[in-house]
């Protein structure tokens, strides 16, 4: 979590621009906290940083905002656009607001944290990385996702989890309909676990670890069947 | 990519300032089509006012010989027809009939009719789209609705009248982000019909299609329903009739689409950061609208 003091460094996006802004991100020494101000929804703030800092984007934010970072804690005081935390490898991206498409899309690891809702496609293509959405989420959510986990504590849109592999998504409210391969399964003691620590780590409270509904992969669509021969 | 910005004003006291407000909106697509833009607008009182029918022109070169010209052709004093210029558009509006006016400037050599009705004004450019709106000093507009779009050009050349707003029919615009894959196939059924075409623009073809489906006579609702099931591609489009403002996205809304509405205002955006600075934003419901989806707001 990004706590801010009037001592911590300022990113102006409005004087240095948002490559001023990146480059001085990544010049950063290790847990230095920094506030990026007047975002102004410029795209691609604060990608590709690699080290413990701590970034406090004070507005809207653009288009893959926090994509491809390690190591670094994020918090985005407002809106964000298309691909926030796209292919995140370590660290936290926090959204106070909405998160268009695509949110944490093929994202290796850490953690997204979106406090409202997430647009459509949200994980798509997640490659190990942890999606929490307190809100709800559009269509398509985690097509094709292939490790990682998926916690939403809203509703979920059509096509939950279409062709996804090994990723897991849980669901606090409804779900629409799911995709192609997806299926609910039982929910284990292993996952009430798992939405439990998932809960404490983001404070999404609302979300009531026993009730939520586990959808994963019914995996029939790893390999090709001589049944779906005539398809081809 | 292409940037799309639109706003239909519900608050009368909101009106006089629908061309700052959408300026500002506009301001923030640039980067998304830097190549041309265009701009419709609804109500304005210097591009269309309130009695007299208005026809948007591509091409005048000499307004007092267009003007001499069309009141001519409309038997009027050269006086009633008033020119307004904006950029490469000439708008021009008159006291008489839309169809009379809009048939005497196609009589009219080397003039190209981009957009005509009672209340609509289409202006286009080529070039950054700040410099086209300044050119038509949308700041200073007022008005009940308006749409603009900047281009970054992909089936077709940049050209004037390459850019967005299509307008068609009587206060009809359409705007596309996007790209279809069948608009040749359906360029080719709508001209077996008789519709003719301006350029070789995919975004075009849609416009006509709307307009042929609304001359059938089928609402925009139902005629934007018929284009979903006919057209496959990428599809963002805003489209307006004189008092009707409506959003469509393809079936996997592959393209942006930002909604915001508030008791004063509906209006849409590609991007959040063109509906921040609208007044009681703060106080909006913004949402995406999903696949597939027609949303219309009428006045």
């Amino acid at each position: 979590m990004v706590t801010v003091t009037d001592s911590d460094l300022v990113l102006d996006v409005h004087q240095v621009g948002v490559r001023g802004v990146n480059s001085a991100l990544r010049d950063l020494d290790p847990g230095t906290r920094v506030r990026v101000i007047n975002p102004g929804g410029r795209h691609n703030l604060a990608v590709g940083l690699d080290a413990a800092v701590d970034v406090r984007i004070e507005g809207p934010a653009g288009y893959y905002i926090g994509g491809l970072g390690k190591h670094a804690d994020l918090v985005v005081d407002g809106p964000v656009g298309w691909g926030v935390g796209e292919n995140l490898m370590s660290g936290s991206v926090r959204v106070r607001g909405d998160a268009s498409q695509s949110a944490a899309a093929s994202a290796h690891g850490g953690l997204v944290m979106v406090e409202g809702d997430a647009s459509l496609r949200a994980a798509v293509s997640l490659k190990g990385a942890t999606l929490a959405v307190a809100g709800s989420v559009g269509a398509y959510c985690a097509f094709l996702a292939q490790a990682g986990t998926v916690l939403i504590g809203g509703d979920a849109g059509a096509g939950l989890g279409d062709s996804i592999y090994e990723a897991v998504v849980y669901v606090g409210g409804r779900v629409g309909d799911l995709g192609t391969d997806a299926r609910i399964e039982d929910l284990t003691a292993a996952d009430v676990a798992a939405v439990t620590a998932l809960i404490a780590q983001t404070g999404f409270d609302h979300i009531d670890p026993e009730n939520v509904t586990r959808v994963a992969s019914a995996k029939q669509l790893y390999h090709f069947s001589t049944h779906q021969h005539g398809a081809y | 990519m292409c940037g799309i910005v639109g706003l239909q004003l519900r608050d009368s006291l909101l009106r006089p300032h629908l061309g700052s407000l959408l300026s500002q909106m506009l301001a923030q697509v640039c980067e998304r089509g830097p190549d041309s833009a265009g701009i419709g607008i609804y109500g304005d009182p210097t591009f269309a006012p309130p009695g007299t029918a208005t026809v948007s022109l591509l091409g005048v070169s000499s307004p007092g010989t267009v003007a001499a010209d069309l009141a001519a052709a409309l038997g009027l004093d050269a006086t009633q027809v008033v020119m307004t210029g904006a950029g490469s558009t000439t708008v021009a509006h008159a006291p008489v009939a839309t169809s009379a006016l809009v048939l005497a400037a196609r009589g009219l050599s080397d003039l190209t009719v981009i957009g005509w009705g009672d209340d609509l004004a289409v202006i286009k450019g080529v070039g950054h789209p700040m410099a086209v709106a300044a050119a038509a000093d949308l700041a200073a507009a007022s008005g009940w609705q308006a749409v603009a779009h900047t281009r970054m050009a992909t089936e077709s050349a940049i050209t004037v009248a390459g850019s967005h707003p299509f307008s068609v029919g009587a206060d009809l615009c359409l705007v596309h982000n996007g790209s279809f894959a069948n608009h040749a196939t359906i360029r080719r059924e709508l001209k077996a019909t008789g519709v003719t075409f301006d350029s070789d623009n995919d975004s075009e073809v849609a416009a006509r299609f709307v307009a042929a489906a609304l001359s059938d006579g089928h609402d925009l609702e139902k005629s934007l329903r018929l284009l979903c099931e006919r057209f496959d591609g990428f599809y963002t489009l805003v489209v307006t009739t004189h008092d009707s403002f409506a959003v469509v996205r393809d079936a996997i809304a592959c393209k942006p689409a930002l909604v915001a509405e508030t008791p004063r205002w509906v209006a849409m955006a590609s991007e959040y950061r063109a509906l921040a600075a609208l007044p009681g934003i703060e106080q909006a419901r913004v949402f995406e609208p999903g696949p597939g989806e027609v949303h219309l707001w009428s006045l």
